[in-house]
């Protein structure tokens, strides 16, 4: 066949012009389907919530939900913060210092979600293990937060989660 | 020459399909006057300003009766309203919530994320409360109706008279654009029957048109983005289709 | 063996264990297709495209949508207006499912006017009208799941065509259902079968084109290919031939979706499924009407429904009704002309469909239907007696040598 070497370029140009463009417009269709598993516009307009905390007496743990996950909120008595506060924080596995998370020293707010692989850590009622440190126990693989929430013992490689919040009033706070 | 033949072809069968649907739909015969619509046409936007006047009539005036089921105070953010005067208006209505502590449910300030709070807690109320006849809700209302936004329009317009001869029955209203021609709703829509921030004249026919373009965007807040997607869509297709026909033309060049 | 040689390694390998790379080489480039197909057998593998596409957007709808009387109805509009991209995913899927009729209703018509059904390819034929059902159950009950008065009486009145079967017709109609009338139990297994049945039609299409690479496709001189002359591989020529009629088909489809997509739906849909009050005019969707004409137009509810799946069932025994040896109705002159009148009868019953039974409608109808049913049952086998057909020429690369050779020029435009 007697293709110039102009006609080739030309029609290789065509070739892979027109193949860009069906993967760019493949593209452009993946996006859609991939994005409409993202959270939707009601599920993101509920990713606040707030929580009246005045009736959490010194000593007492809450359990609220958010984001459909439970947060924990202890009202900590002043041993706690103080066993919390003592910590060499050089020592953790996810170095953090007792006053970086918290708003207020009294009211420790933490998602209550084992790091580990997110099971519900123990330590809530009264009757539950608090592991050695005296905070959370998740008894699913062992492992052991102490009163502020951190990590000590056993597979989970961080701190349990402070969520965001802030105080709207005295008692009142916002998570989320 | 032959895809021209077909495009042709693809485009009457589409027709048929298209005409056949808004025909069988408007049954009753009664022709509804044609409006101009910002929201209309390919390039159609919804006009803030009706959109937030409309937003107002059905506050002050269509609330009282109909919910707005579909629509959360956050959608509002729509109409050109800023996240602290969205938190204002939902702040304004009070919103159920619950069951506390104590197993009660209660009522608190609304949030952005509650949707429009209904005026009825059920159908059953709301027919009592309306001589027997079910206020319907009002999200969908533009896409539920034939034709749905000139309907409104010709319906909110269209109280009239009984032509004489035709009794209308106790507790209905006669209405021209009505299929039956009698609605149990009253004329909801008064000249000045609300007073327009903006300083627009409220006239009946401008409340008409305000609500009926607000409930265009209930019917589909997405419609804007639709659209300018559309646009960019086509265009592209209309390109790669280009592209592919010259790839095919090459390709095909030395079949004899 | 004689099969392709494949230069990367990886490749070998794996072919030599799982020779999927000599069956696509096998269907791409050895796969001999006739050279002068035109445009309308793009239809086939822009329906294989739909079907895919409606898949694909199906199983996204189905993760956020709930079958549940309570919930259905809102459930779609939580995608249509809280989902990212909801709006779009959901008029694809809608829309789609006309268009994947468009496309079928073309591609079944291209197979008529080119005799495509008959020998060898009669259960090549038989299969593609196995699957037309398979779509009709599918998007009937893919429209009773927005739960709106549409998809409710939709339902109410289709189930309810199997109460004519004698004897068992209630108590079928009652297993249907999974109660007393259309309620939550139907909404869940039509949620179910739904979901399935898409899959069973993809089988039924890998049946349907085992069948087709059996005997290759039919061309539009519906004569058999005699050799290497005749026929160009699969690929390059007709993939990039589908690939650019899947671009205009996808820059119409975009219109629609984008600037009409309702515009083959119903208000009324928009309006939750009441129970107690039926629509003023209850229509099927478009696709459904020809069918529904003829059902309607039948005054006895048991015959109305019997015409109405006859008018299906007359398809699969087309290729024994049209006894003519010859394929292609570019070289039968009466077929020709009867098959138009056959496609305009389809469209006027289509349009009487969608209209109220009532007047000249009414007649219309009977007349459409009646003249269906005499086209298949009596003008076609009578045809191959009476017909005398032009001059068949003598093979594809060599139609100027027959006396046909008007029309033939015609095709000529791919070349």
């Amino acid at each position: 066949m007697a293709e110039t070497q102009d006609g080739a370029t030309r029609r290789d140009f065509i070739h892979v012009a027109s193949g860009t463009m069906g993967a760019v417009g493949a593209a452009c269709v993946a996006w859609p389907l991939i994005h409409q598993m993202n959270p939707a516009a009601d599920t993101l307009a509920l990713a606040s919530t707030e929580f009246d905390l005045s009736g959490v007496e010194e000593g007492m743990t809450v359990t609220i939900v958010w984001r459909g996950k439970p947060v924990f909120v202890r009202h900590r008595t002043a041993k706690e913060i103080e066993e919390a506060a003592a910590v060499d924080v050089n020592e953790l596995r996810d170095p953090q210092a007792d006053s970086d998370r918290t708003t207020k020293p009294a009211m420790l707010i933490l998602v209550g979600v084992c790091t580990h692989l997110g099971c519900v850590p123990l330590g809530q009622k009264a009757t539950d293990p608090r592991g050695d440190w005296g905070g959370w126990f998740c008894p699913c693989h062992g492992s052991h937060y102490d009163t502020s929430g951190r990590i000590r013992k056993g597979p989970a490689p961080a701190n349990l989660q402070v969520p965001p919040h802030e105080y709207i009033s005295d008692t009142v706070v916002r998570i989320g | 020459m032959r895809a021209r033949g077909l495009i042709t072809a693809a485009a009457v069968i589409i027709a048929v399909g298209l005409t056949t649907s808004p025909v069988r739909a408007s049954g009753d015969g009664i022709e509804l006057p044609s409006q101009d619509w910002s929201f209309a046409g390919v390039f159609g936007t919804f006009d803030r300003g009706e959109l937030q006047r409309g937003f107002q009539v059905y506050k002050e005036v269509c609330s009282g009766c109909h919910s707005l089921n579909y629509i959360a105070f956050r959608n509002l953010a729509d109409l050109g309203f800023n996240e602290l005067e969205v938190k204002a208006i939902a702040a304004g209505y009070e919103v159920q919530d619950g069951p506390n502590k104590e197993g009660e449910m209660f009522n608190r300030p609304g949030l952005p994320a509650d949707r429009i709070p209904a005026p009825f807690p059920n159908d059953n109320a709301a027919r009592a409360s309306n001589g027997g006849a079910l206020p319907p809700d009002l999200s969908l209302m533009v896409d539920a109706r034939p034709d749905g936004a000139n309907y409104l329009y010709a319906l909110l317009t269209g109280y009239d008279d009984a032509p004489s001869g035709m009794t209308v029955a106790e507790g209905m209203n006669y209405n021209t654009y009505f299929p039956g021609h009698q609605v149990a709703m009253p004329p909801p829509l008064f000249d000045d029957g609300v007073e327009y921030a903006d300083g627009t004249k409220a006239t009946a026919a401008q409340q008409a048109r305000d609500i009926t373009a607000f409930l265009a965007w209930t019917t589909e807040p997405n419609m804007e983005a639709r659209k300018e997607m559309g646009v960019m869509a086509i265009l592209f297709l209309l390109i790669m289709t280009g592209l592919l026909y010259l790839s095919k033309r090459k390709i095909w060049a030395d079949v004899h | 063996m004689s099969g392709p040689n494949f230069s990367n390694s990886v490749v070998r390998w794996i072919d030599h264990r799982l020779p999927v790379f000599t069956f696509m080489h096998h269907e791409m480039h050895e796969y001999p297709t006739p050279k002068n197909l035109n445009y309308w057998w793009n239809f086939g593998s822009l329906a294989g495209i739909v079907l895919v596409i409606l898949i694909v957007t199906g199983i996204v709808l189905a993760m956020h949508y709930t079958p549940h009387v309570d919930y259905a109805f809102q459930s779609v509009e939580r995608i249509m207006r809280d989902v990212n991209y909801g709006w779009l995913i959901r008029y694809i899927h809608a829309n789609g499912a006309s268009f994947f009729f468009i496309v079928v209703y073309i591609h079944i018509f291209r197979g008529m006017y080119y005799g495509s059904y008959k020998a060898p390819r009669e259960l090549l034929w038989i299969l593609g009208v196995v699957i037309l059902l398979l779509m009709m159950a599918t998007a009937f009950m893919g429209y009773v799941l927005p739960w709106g008065q549409m998809s409710f009486w939709g339902a109410t009145v289709i189930t309810n065509l199997f109460s004519v079967i004698p004897i068992v017709g209630d108590w079928i109609v009652t297993l249907l259902w999974g109660g007393f009338s259309v309620d939550n139990p139907t909404l869940n297994r039509f949620f179910s079968l739904h979901f399935l049945l898409p899959f069973v039609i993809v089988g039924v299409v890998v049946l349907h084109i085992v069948a087709l690479h059996r005997f290759g496709s039919n061309n539009p001189l519906g004569i058999d290919v005699r050799g290497k002359q005749d026929s160009i591989p699969f690929h390059p020529y007709y993939t990039i031939k589908d690939m650019f009629g899947l671009g205009v088909f996808l820059t119409i489809f975009a219109a629609v979706v984008f600037f009409l997509p309702n515009a083959m739906g119903h208000a009324d849909n928009y309006i939750p499924a009441n129970p107690l009050v039926t629509p003023a005019h209850i229509v099927p969707e478009w696709y459904f009407l020809p069918f529904y004409a003829i059902l309607r137009a039948i005054p006895d509810k048991l015959m109305g429904v019997l015409a109405m799946f006859a008018a299906i069932g007359v398809l699969f025994i087309l290729p024994w009704l049209d006894r003519s040896p010859i394929r292609s109705g570019t070289f039968r002159p009466l077929f020709k002309i009867f098959f138009w009148l056959l496609l305009a009868d389809c469209v006027m019953l289509t349009y009487l469909g969608g209209k109220p039974p009532e007047g000249v409608y009414v007649i219309l109808s009977r007349l459409g239907t009646l003249y269906y049913f005499f086209h298949f049952l009596i003008l076609l086998p009578g045809l191959s007696i009476f017909e005398t057909p032009k001059p068949l020429p003598r093979s594809i690369s060599q139609p100027v040598l027959g006396s046909g050779a008007g029309p033939v020029t015609a095709e000529k435009e791919n070349s």
